[in-house]
């Protein structure tokens, strides 16, 4: 079930990667959120019942609710136009995020190891990857944002993976998420919204050396 | 101790973003002041103890600790006169000062920790406290530096994450969960390799954010252009060694393990980058912050030279921290007079500062003597031993690159300040030129003559804590 639901969560990437428009993407992470949702609960079944309750909460009201909320309310609220813009054609896009994807899997293959389940590495590995590129390729700053959450959707497999022997981190993990998406979301997009008029990549190039 | 000191830290931090009375605010940072100081003496009496299960004064903590203790008390005293000049408002001032004083605290107990995690996680105070401390002016550029100093600081300390999560795993295999630096010691040879691997590149790399290395480096320059320079003295130098604290706890670690050519070697290739990127900027860089922060980046670069090549270069790799620390801040600490005397960073606009402010000039004058590693500086002592430890590592071309491209890095830096202190600028009107008080410059030249005494003449006590912070290196 845990591998099914990993599965779909690679599929979610490679509909990110050729997806138009940016309320896609939000529904996306929210779509991710309610996996991780389902992962959580079939995987960490030998840590106590109320950290379990907190972690399922997490996914559950912050990744796959809260998030996604905030972001399409930034979207109307800056007028932001509903097209992700990418740098490149959707089709090397595509071609990239699959190689991403294969490469891991052979990472993975030659790793080898008792104390992890390969697809936890490969999904987390390429999510992670894969949060990079769609930083690296898309114009508006907000996808940038939407970049950063893939990223810590795929840390927060990675943190899975070894939830059961120390649920510690699983939790530091959520801390660095509410934390780092509060500080990124809550204070600057208001205010990036209000001072740049349309929220472009290209705005932010008045630091300079001379 | 620790668990007050935070406390109390914490208290007087809400209370100075309550409270708008000037009066009332400041007294509070002198407060902190006296606790910063108090706690100082604390840690050094308490000397090699364990502290509230996840913090140890050990002597790399305690060396730091009291570098950074010595540079908040200027560091507070320059924001009062910034403060007092920029007829700040209570709101826009109180939330300063009491992201000063968050950001000190978040270094002093990132300092002290002995667990990854807890270090990771002072970490990213540091970043939270900084980039309010960068958005102090709210204006377009300085949104631009906290926007990028917030997201690549996320990324890196999402990649600190990663990296603790592969060394768990690597510790899994030696059947502990324990991640304190002394256990991951204790078990360096049951550790995984391959985890171990993985993990000592994403926590390095994480970690550059702060230390101001390749990859990351961008997002720091940025942050001490926008930031108000008494706080960008701050970032550019004890922040900078919070992040060399993280790396440096770690390559302990990883130095017991049969990886330690292959850590070398990754923290050898990233330094001589940063030399060479250093060089590049330095050589077109106009904006003098930039230009003092890209020397951080310099610096900074030497130092890992000095961790990659081993020995000799341990030890004069720590005495460059302490000293960069204090040769970097007076520099930050000079700049806001400057600026009051041009209103302007570019350099093409500045020139002839000897004739408005022959104090403040002498101070950028030793500084940059200092930051040149020229003698009497203390940082030519040590950059002298890092290039001694490349020579007998062998690394004799490593060595004469480096050396062409600090020749070109020097160059660059005394072209530019050399114009800044007597080449006169076209069409500067100097009939509104304010005069600069020269007890202003009281402080810097203190910290450069601590530099230099600390360099030249290093008392035993501080010889004795960097070699007992090496002892657990195999040498």
């Amino acid at each position: 079930m845990i591998h099914v639901l990993l599965i779909i969560f690679i599929i979610t990437l490679f509909y990110m990667a050729i997806a138009n428009r940016l309320m896609t993407y939000i529904k996306v992470l929210a779509l991710q959120g309610v996996l991780l949702f389902f992962v959580v609960f079939f995987q960490l079944s030998k840590i106590d019942p109320f950290n379990l309750a907190f972690i399922l909460l997490e996914t559950i009201v912050f990744k796959s609710l809260a998030v996604p909320i905030f972001l399409s309310y930034l979207l109307k609220r800056n007028n932001i136009t509903r097209e992700a813009e990418p740098f490149l054609p959707n089709f090397v896009s595509l071609v990239i995020t699959t190689s991403i994807v294969v490469v891991n899997i052979l990472i993975a293959t030659v790793i080898k190891d008792d104390h992890l389940d390969k697809i936890f590495f490969v999904v987390a590995l390429s999510t992670l990857f894969f949060g990079l590129y769609l930083i690296a390729t898309r114009r508006k700053i907000i996808t940038h944002v939407m970049g950063y959450m893939v990223i810590e959707n795929g840390v927060f497999v990675l943190s899975l993976a070894i939830g059961n022997e120390m649920p510690l981190l699983v939790n530091l993990g959520i801390m660095l998420d509410i934390f780092a998406s509060v500080l990124i979301l809550g204070i600057f997009m208001n205010k990036i919204g209000d001072v740049f008029k349309d929220v472009d990549v290209d705005q932010l190039s008045n630091l300079k050396d001379y | 101790m620790v668990i007050t000191y935070l406390i109390v830290s914490v208290a007087i931090v809400i209370c100075l973003f309550v409270l708008r009375n000037r009066g009332l605010v400041f007294s509070l940072l002198g407060l902190f002041l006296v606790w910063q100081g108090w706690f100082t003496v604390q840690a050094c009496l308490h000397f090699g103890t364990t502290d509230a299960v996840y913090f140890t004064y050990d002597s790399l903590g305690i060396l730091l600790l009291v570098t950074l203790s010595i540079i908040a008390i200027p560091a507070a005293l320059h924001s009062y006169i910034y403060i007092e000049n920029h007829y700040e408002p209570p709101r826009s001032r109180s939330i300063y000062l009491g992201s000063l004083v968050l950001l000190i605290m978040a270094i002093s107990a990132g300092y002290l920790s002995n667990h990854i995690a807890v270090t990771w996680i002072f970490t990213e105070i540091t970043t939270l406290s900084a980039s309010a401390l960068i958005y102090h002016h709210r204006n377009k550029l300085a949104l631009e530096g906290t926007w990028k100093y917030v997201f690549i600081c996320a990324i890196s300390i999402t990649f600190i994450f990663i990296g603790i999560l592969f060394l768990s795993l690597s510790l899994q295999h030696a059947g502990s969960d324990d991640l304190s630096f002394s256990n991951l010691l204790v078990k360096s040879k049951e550790l995984n390799p391959v985890w171990l691997q993985m993990a000592f590149l994403f926590i390095f790399t994480g970690f550059t954010a702060k230390l101001g290395l390749v990859p990351m480096f961008t997002a720091g320059i940025d942050a001490k252009d926008t930031a108000p320079a008494p706080a960008g003295a701050l970032m550019a130098s004890v922040l900078m060694n919070l992040g060399f604290v993280g790396i440096f706890r770690f390559y302990i670690v990883i130095a017991n393990t049969p990886l330690l050519h292959w850590a070398k070697l990754v923290v050898g290739i990233a330094a001589f980058l940063s030399l060479f990127v250093a060089t590049v900027y330095m050589l077109k860089v106009k904006n003098v912050k930039r230009m003092f922060a890209y020397s951080g980046i310099e610096h900074m670069g030497i130092v890992m030279l000095g961790v990659a090549a081993g020995g000799i270069g341990y030890y004069a790799a720590i005495l460059h921290i302490v000293l960069h620390a204090f040769v970097k801040s007076s520099l930050f600490f000079q700049y806001n007079q400057l600026y009051r005397v041009f209103q302007n960073k570019s350099i093409t606009h500045i020139g002839n500062y000897f004739k408005y402010n022959p104090t403040g000039a002498m101070v950028l004058l030793l500084g940059f003597i200092s930051s040149a590693a020229m003698p009497p500086s203390g940082l030519f002592v040590s950059e002298f031993l890092i290039f001694k430890s490349l020579f007998d590592a062998k690394q004799i071309f490593v060595l004469i690159a480096v050396l062409l491209l600090l020749t070109m890095i020097i160059w660059s830096f005394g072209k530019n300040i050399f114009k800044v202190l007597f080449v006169p600028a076209e069409g500067f009107d100097d009939s509104k030129v304010v005069r600069t008080s020269p007890w202003e410059s009281l402080s810097q030249f203190l910290l450069l003559a601590t530099a230099v005494y600390l360099g030249l003449n290093p008392p035993p006590i501080f010889v004795q804590l960097i070699k007992e912070s090496l002892t657990l290196l195999p040498l």
